[in-house]
């Protein structure tokens, strides 16, 4: 029976073993943490439907248990892949028929963009701190209060040359809107206001969720990027921006600040390129062989990729380049 | 008071705290479809007002809704209430009514 | 405050043998600060440094108001290496903010753009017969006094506390935008988070106050303040400072830059006669105070050595709030016992019983 290795048990990853699985081939998920599920088993809610982000983990993991030939190893980081190996951190080195690589990729580190004070001042958090707030149902501020009124920057570590990110990391437009009317669901007298550049709704229902979050909960949209962020003496944030539809500065209090932080490209890529001798992109992604008809294999016959490795991709795109990549990877099978 | 041959400049900036943001709460909540505005700028590009005075119905509704009233009702003074702005929006708003609706809230400000 | 981030910023400084370049503003304006920064130096902690009468001004004031183009002040800046390296130097300490940052942006700009560098050689070979060897190290004179700021600490006589309550004193620090903001890994602790002055009102027992127009620019800008009829915008910038840090009731601002020393004091004056506004406590201004002066107070030097006298706004009230002695009669007294004259009583120090005005505090 042909092996087949799937670095990443993220939802890319596990749904490309459930169709690997499904066609008759020995499935190995290489997973560095502790858990399956990726960046998603860490979210709350999915837009723009708001489904929960549990209910397609709990689905993906549904499939794999079914079938009887995926082996899951977590805790094991691959250091090393070529199509017929992959070498762990470990020294273990396990033999395989190809490789798939659904590494995913790194949220963007806020503390770098020192102006907005993420880590300095108490109630500066991450879309990912949110969503963690949200898990835990306790959305507050540092000291137990409700938050009066939030702002939302979108594009922290996205479309920003000073920080080496260049690229627009896509999804934290919409997560920010979907975020925005968690937010005023939860805190309906609160004012949510959204710092943005461009609003980009590229996929199904987003514009519709978009216009609901302004039209029926009253999100404020500036369009503007936050500059500076400071403490004031209430202990609360004033943040400087410029109005750009109107021409002038604003500035506003707000009692706590969300940032929309972006996708890099992961650390490990530069080892794939130099190790593996796979292409990268400009933007640290990994590059496929070909945008339209071969966005799904590598550059090296054998070594495929699936979700967020090569782009930042929603949950929707992640799961159907699982589906791609485990077609690809059979068609090659058979060929070979 | 000692005359120094100028004046100490008066910020520019939108202050959201110091602004008093009732009425245009009252106006957003009358007509929650202005919230809607994507700053497209269709409005101004066709406007009869606009295209010969400073007039940009864009741009006065967004002050207003930060809370800037000032100099707002005569801005919309200048609207010859002609309606094509409506027909433009891509976003459906009605932009005669929010006219009227921020003249007459703001009227006596 | 969680404040680690400046750790992230951190550059060589000498430690001894400094080559000093003097500030133009400051020389004028507090030239205590220059004399009492030598004297610390030298006599204090020891160590060396050379005070050349041959060095010129850098001309940034002229460069920065559009008056002395690109190239001569490379120039003038390559003769001021010259004078470093004759004298048998290679650490260089500028006094000025506007300075440093010129000769940092300039040994940048020779990296880059190697030509420029050579032409220098040229122009100031052909011009004076010197020649010039970059700096090993190029530091501020705040660095040089961060750097030392622990040593200080150690001789001080008293520290940033309010004798009569034992609370330490809250201070209001500005760095000065060409300090980090041209290349915040120059500036330690950054542009955004800078440390320079905070980690010496750290060291000495004060507080430091982080007030939301913490990283605005003082208005100084040179060619802006130049002429008369700019100058609205110029000092609306230190009055937004101004109107931001009074709620915190700060005991006195500490500047790193020449002209923001200058400017937040006197423009306390400006806007107290304009429009009856001051922002200290009691209805007088917020003291400005260099860091050498800071240190001086620290170090038990008398105020009137350090040149406080030549304030705009009177630091009587924080003398006495930090229980030190003075004697008023002598303030106006310059060397040699000399009547150096005073001036007229003013709003900012809340002297004229017959104004009204509005108090902030």
């Amino acid at each position: 029976m042909k092996h087949i290795i799937i670095i990443g048990g993220g939802v890319a990853g596990m749904q490309c073993a459930s169709e690997l699985a499904q066609q008759g081939v020995r499935v190995t998920i290489l997973e560095k943490e502790a858990d399956t599920g990726g960046k998603v088993k860490n979210w709350h809610k999915l837009f723009p439907t708001f489904t929960p982000a549990s209910d397609v983990l709990s689905g993906l993991r549904h499939k794999i248990a079914k079938a009887d030939n995926i082996t899951i190893k977590t805790g094991c980081e691959a250091t090393q892949v070529t199509p017929n190996s992959v070498r762990l951190a470990s020294g273990e080195e396990l033999s395989c028929d190809a490789v798939v690589i659904a590494t995913g990729y790194t949220l963007f580190d806020a503390r770098i963009k020192e102006e907005y004070g993420y880590g300095i001042y108490d109630n500066v958090i991450t879309a990912a701190d949110l969503e963690e707030m949200f898990n835990k149902n306790d959305v507050r501020l540092a000291d137990g209060r409700v938050p009066r009124r939030i702002a939302i920057l979108h594009c922290v570590g996205s479309r920003d040359e000073k920080v080496c990110q260049r690229h627009c990391s896509k999804v934290c437009c919409v997560t920010g809107v979907k975020q925005a009317i968690e937010l005023k669901q939860l805190f309906p007298s609160a004012d949510v206001f959204n710092f943005y550049m461009d609003i980009r709704m590229f996929g199904p229902g987003y514009e519709e969720m978009y216009r609901e979050a302004q039209q029926k909960y009253n999100v404020h949209f500036v369009r503007g990027r936050i500059s500076e962020v400071s403490p004031t003496i209430d202990n609360r944030l004033q943040i400087k921006a410029e109005d750009t539809l109107t021409g002038r500065p604003l500035k506003i209090g707000v009692d706590m600040l969300v940032l929309l932080i972006g996708m890099r490209a992961n650390d490990m890529n530069t080892t794939l390129e130099t190790d593996s001798g796979l292409q990268r992109q400009a933007s640290g992604f990994m590059q496929p062989k070909d945008a339209f008809l071969g966005n799904a294999e590598s550059n090296v016959e054998g070594i495929f990729y699936a979700g967020a490795i090569t782009a930042p991709k929603n949950v929707a795109e992640a799961l159907c380049d699982g589906a791609t990549a485990a077609l690809r990877v059979s068609d090659w099978l058979r060929n070979k | 008071m000692i005359n120094f041959g100028f004046s100490i400049s008066r910020p520019r900036v939108i202050d959201i705290d110091r602004n008093n943001l009732n009425k245009s709460k009252e106006i957003i909540a009358e007509m929650p479809e202005l919230q809607a505005c994507i700053g497209c700028g269709s409005c101004t590009a066709t406007c009869t007002a606009g295209n010969l005075t400073e007039y940009n119905f864009r741009k006065v509704h967004t002050l207003v809704r930060r809370g800037e009233y000032q100099g707002a009702y005569e801005e919309l003074n200048k609207c010859m209430l002609c309606g094509k702005c409506r027909l433009v929006c891509p976003r459906g708003i009605n932009t005669r009514g929010v006219i009227m609706l921020i003249k007459r809230k703001l009227g006596d400000f | 405050m969680k404040r680690s981030s400046w750790t992230d910023y951190q550059k060589d400084i000498a430690d001894d043998h400094y080559y000093y370049a003097r500030s133009c503003i400051r020389q004028n304006f507090f030239p205590g600060s220059e004399k009492v920064f030598l004297d610390i130096l030298g006599k204090k902690l020891g160590r060396d440094i050379f005070d050349d009468p041959l060095h010129t001004s850098c001309t940034g004031i002229g460069y920065h108001s559009d008056v002395v183009p690109l190239e001569t002040i490379m120039t003038v800046v390559a003769r001021q290496f010259a004078l470093m390296s004759e004298a048998g130097y290679e650490n260089f300490t500028s006094s000025c903010i506007t300075s440093f940052g010129i000769y940092t942006e300039l040994l940048a700009t020779w990296e880059e753009f190697p030509e420029t560098e050579e032409k220098t050689r040229e122009n100031l070979y052909k011009a004076t017969g010197r020649e010039f060897k970059k700096p090993k190290n190029l530091a501020h004179t705040s660095d040089v006094i961060f750097h030392h700021r622990e040593e200080i600490a150690q001789k001080a006589v008293r520290k940033l506390v309010n004798y009569h309550t034992g609370e330490p004193l809250k201070v209001v620090e500005h760095i000065g935008c060409h300090y980090a903001k041209i290349f915040p890994k120059s500036g330690i602790g950054g542009s955004e988070f800078p440390y320079v002055l905070a980690g010496m009102v750290e060291s000495w027992g004060g507080e430091l106050v982080d007030y939301p127009e913490r990283r605005h620019c003082c208005g100084f800008g040179f060619r802006n303040y130049l002429v008369q009829a700019n100058r609205g915008y110029s000092i609306a910038n230190s009055h937004k400072k101004l109107e931001s840090m009074a709620p915190y009731k700060p005991d006195f601002i500490v500047c790193n830059c020449p002209g923001c020393s200058m400017f937040l004091d006197k423009w306390q004056y400006t806007i107290a006669e304009m429009e009856g506004i001051t922002y200290g406590a009691g209805g007088t201004g917020i003291p400005v105070l260099t860091y050498e002066e800071m240190a001086g107070l620290v170090l038990g030097y008398d105020p009137w050595e350090l040149g406080m006298q030549m304030h705009q706004v009177d630091v009587e009230p924080l003398l006495d709030k930090m229980g030190i002695e003075y004697n008023p009669s002598a303030k106006y007294l310059g060397r040699n016992g000399k009547y150096i004259g005073r001036p007229e009583r003013a709003i900012v120090n809340s002297c004229s019983e017959d104004t009204i005005y509005k108090r902030r505090f």
